[in-house]
């Protein structure tokens, strides 16, 4: 059956199809929806694990129990994951194991761009590139059998534009694997000194053996077209070159973008009388054919920061540029800001007031940090908002920063990495106040489960770890909970809390105003005979409130009645 | 030659933009035609400017649109149509919700919500279709449908027979609110 697949579903549909049994990953976009659609089909046990080193682990330890096994991360989240994927290089698998890493060039939601096809070479493991929904599907199906003849772990790589753009898939029937019998082996899986010395040989090898493979796979692809030029490319950049320039140059079109065919290289580039290099971010590729000896044009022509398109390729190839219209008129903007009743805005807004540094993390309530709140100092990774406010206050103490400094963090952050920051605020002694933001979901990945929330993958009811007790059996004794519609509460602890000479938790517990099960109050308006025009709740940056003739004004259609605004009010105009 | 259509769908996060794209995915997919469709999630769903390319034809390459290559751009707000007006080919076609949602930057006070939008954008010699898509869809029974309204408003103005938009939306849209989208669809149809 043909269907209009997303490239995360078509991965999905893959894992179904090979006949996948344990998927562990950890949200984050553009990967999320593979898990979320695997979780579809019963055959497959899925998770949202705490994190991408949990969830890779999850997925190793599958494999090697003899159910091939599967992780999805963001690019960022592979830096997590990075530590026992390294060693499972070196232990290989029993049956299939695949890890998808979806990168985000151009940053559409993502604090950096890294290319993650360095891991691939780092860690000496193939790393296959869809270009499309269809080689999505294909990929994962080719990996894991890859994986199971090479004694490897496999790596997918997406990036934006392929794992969140939808093309036809030819669906296929699942494909039953019997779990493969599970023998001890030391010398295989235990990686002591002794047994891993054993191991480095074999993986180089494996490696060798890997490019042999990939020089009459198929699933790298010459398509001679005749023509002076030739391109050597992967992935999306595949699509934009072909879109751009069609039939008018060749094509390699490597599938496997690591390790790399050598000879088929060497054999397509002699025939070219110029041989580009097209790839979005590093000059992955290009330095591995230079390296080769082959002449290239690559990341002198082409840009090394955001995305590629096709008309940047027809633009730096031909010289062409489409003409497009302009308005001659200026634009406001439309960042994302925090959605009407956001429970996260009135703990900004009480951070701002109260001119606190804050030490961000990531989330939806990292736009805590757009105007007119404009209430983050920092943001740097998952989990980074706790231990870096507890390394500013030991850098800065003496200066009083203890008193004037505070983290958030939401829910499913806190957990992914932040408590094991808490620790150390705890063993280690700063007065430092971290603020939990706990909305009951994982929000900006779009609504998932995680272990503070009853509930798991599937929606059924799961143990919840319990946020006050943790924080008590670490070491932080004030733990205190507010809710962040009131105002008045959320300031009087943050500065009770920043007063305080010992360490504090602050849990601003209230679930996510777009959670199905979230009851809206009826919509607030403003008295206009009262308002004076203070513009003080305009200070909120509620999408609902602006200003109409110097009065304040609420639109119906968007207000919950969160009420934080009313509370602001001198005048009680707000109701 | 490859022929391909270039539709770019622009609205507000939250505005139902992407059901509006996999219904002419879809839609366009029975038909036949290779469907591209891109979209976007994450960080900027929440109230921010969205866009997603919806591309069909005999072989479809790149999933997405670049400025001067859109042959007709679906636009759910106003200051959304006039922002992606750049991705119209000259002479191209922009079916517009009459709909206007203040950004921060109006709602703050630091910017003005501009006037006139629709006006200039035919002066560059777009074909403008207006459709008060709100009203439609409260009409219709709710104002989440501004998404379908909208749908079929364009597809009104594109060659294919009204049953294949019908089927889509069977297809993309849950049950219990299928009359309901049914409704919004006749009402843009007509409009």
């Amino acid at each position: 059956m043909k269907k209009l697949l997303l490239g995360n579903e078509a991965v999905a549909r893959g894992l179904y199809e090979a006949g996948v049994r344990v998927a562990s990953s950890y949200p984050g976009t553009p990967s999320t929806e593979i898990t979320e659609a695997a979780a579809k089909y019963a055959e497959i046990y899925c998770e949202w694990a705490p994190n991408e080193k949990v969830a890779a682990e999850v997925a190793s330890g599958a494999a090697i129990g003899g159910a091939r096994s599967f992780c999805a991360m963001k690019h960022v989240g592979l830096n997590v994951a990075a530590d026992p994927l390294f060693t499972m290089s070196y232990i290989g698998v029993n049956a299939g194991m695949v890890l998808a890493v979806a990168d985000d060039p151009g940053m559409h939601s993502s604090q950096n761009e890294q290319d993650s096809r360095h891991y691939a070479r780092a860690a000496k493991l193939p790393m296959l590139e869809p270009a499309d929904s269809k080689e999505c599907k294909e990929f994962t199906k080719l990996a894991y059998e890859l994986s199971e003849e090479f004694d490897t772990p496999v790596i997918l790589r997406l990036c934006t534009r392929v794992a969140h753009s939808r093309s036809i898939v030819e669906e296929e029937d699942w494909m039953e694997r019997d779990l493969k019998p599970y023998e001890k082996a030391p010398a295989k899986n235990v990686m002591l000194p002794a047994f891993a010395k054993g191991k480095h040989p074999k993986v180089e090898e494996r490696l060798l053996k890997l490019s042999q493979w990939a020089e009459t796979s198929g699933i790298n692809r010459v398509e001679d077209n005749g023509a002076p030029i030739s391109v050597v490319t992967s992935g999306i950049s595949y699509q934009y070159v072909k879109e751009a320039m069609g039939d008018r140059v060749n094509y390699l079109k490597l599938g496997m973008v690591y390790p790399l065919p050598e000879k088929l290289l060497l054999d397509f580039g002699k025939k070219a009388s110029t041989l580009y290099v097209v790839e979005e971010l590093d000059s992955f590729l290009e330095d591995q054919l230079k390296a080769m000896g082959i002449t290239v044009v690559g990341k002198e022509k082409f840009p090394r920061c955001g995305e590629l398109s096709q008309k940047l390729v027809r633009k730096i190839l031909c010289g062409e540029e489409a003409k497009s219209l302009s308005l001659d008129a200026s634009l406001p903007v439309r960042p994302p800001a925090m959605c009407c009743g956001c429970p996260h805005r009135g703990v900004f807004y009480a951070l701002k007031k109260e001119k606190v540094m804050v030490s961000g993390d990531i989330g939806c309530y990292t736009l805590g940090a757009s105007a007119p709140l404009e209430a983050m100092d920092t943001c740097i990774c998952m989990g980074a908002s706790v231990s870096a406010l507890h390394g500013f206050n030991k850098a800065r103490g003496e200066t009083g920063s203890e008193q004037r400094s505070a983290a958030v963090i939401g829910d499913s952050t806190f957990i992914h990495s932040g408590v094991t920051s808490l620790i150390d605020i705890a063993y280690n002694h700063s007065n430092s106040v971290v603020i939990v933001l706990d909305n009951s979901i994982t929000g900006m990945t779009g609504h998932q489960q995680n272990p503070t929330t009853g509930y798991n993958i599937k929606g059924d009811p799961a143990v919840s770890v319990d946020l006050e007790a943790l924080c008590r059996a670490v070491g932080i004794r004030r733990v205190r909970v507010v809710d962040p519609y009131d105002l008045k509460a959320v300031t009087a602890a943050l500065r009770e809390e920043l007063a305080a000479q010992e360490p504090s938790v602050i849990i601003s517990r209230r679930p996510c105003v777009l959670l199905k099960y979230v009851k809206h109050s009826p919509p607030l308006s403003v008295r206009e005979e009262s308002c004076i025009g203070c513009k003080a709740c305009l200070g909120l940056g509620c999408p609902a409130i602006s200003l109409r003739d110097n009065k304040a004004w609420i639109d119906p259609t968007q207000c919950v009645g969160c009420g934080v605004c009313s509370s602001l009010c001198p005048k009680k105009a707000i109701g | 030659m490859n022929q391909v259509t270039s539709v770019l769908i622009a609205g507000v996060g939250g505005q139902g933009t992407l059901l509006a794209s996999r219904i002419l995915g879809y839609a366009m997919m029975q038909e036949g035609y290779d469907v591209k469709v891109s979209e976007v999630h994450g960080m900027s769903q929440r109230g921010g400017s969205v866009v997603t390319y919806v591309r069909f034809g005999n072989e479809v390459h790149s999933p997405i649109i670049e400025t001067g290559e859109a042959d007709v751009l679906l636009a759910f707000e106003q200051l959304e149509a006039a922002r992606f007006l750049p991705y119209l080919k000259p002479g191209a076609a922009l079916v517009a919700n009459t709909q206007k949602i203040d950004p921060m930057p109006v709602v703050t006070g630091t910017a003005q919500y501009p006037q006139g939008l629709f006006e200039s954008i035919e002066k560059l010699g777009i074909r403008v279709t207006a459709v008060d898509a709100l009203s439609l869809a409260e009409e219709a029974g709710s104002s989440k449908a501004v998404n379908v309204v909208l749908i079929g408003a364009m597809a009104r103005q594109m060659s294919f027979p009204k049953e294949i938009w019908l089927d889509a939306l069977k297809h993309c849209v849950q049950e219990k609110f299928l009359e309901l989208n049914q409704k919004a669809f006749q009402l843009g149809w007509e409009a």
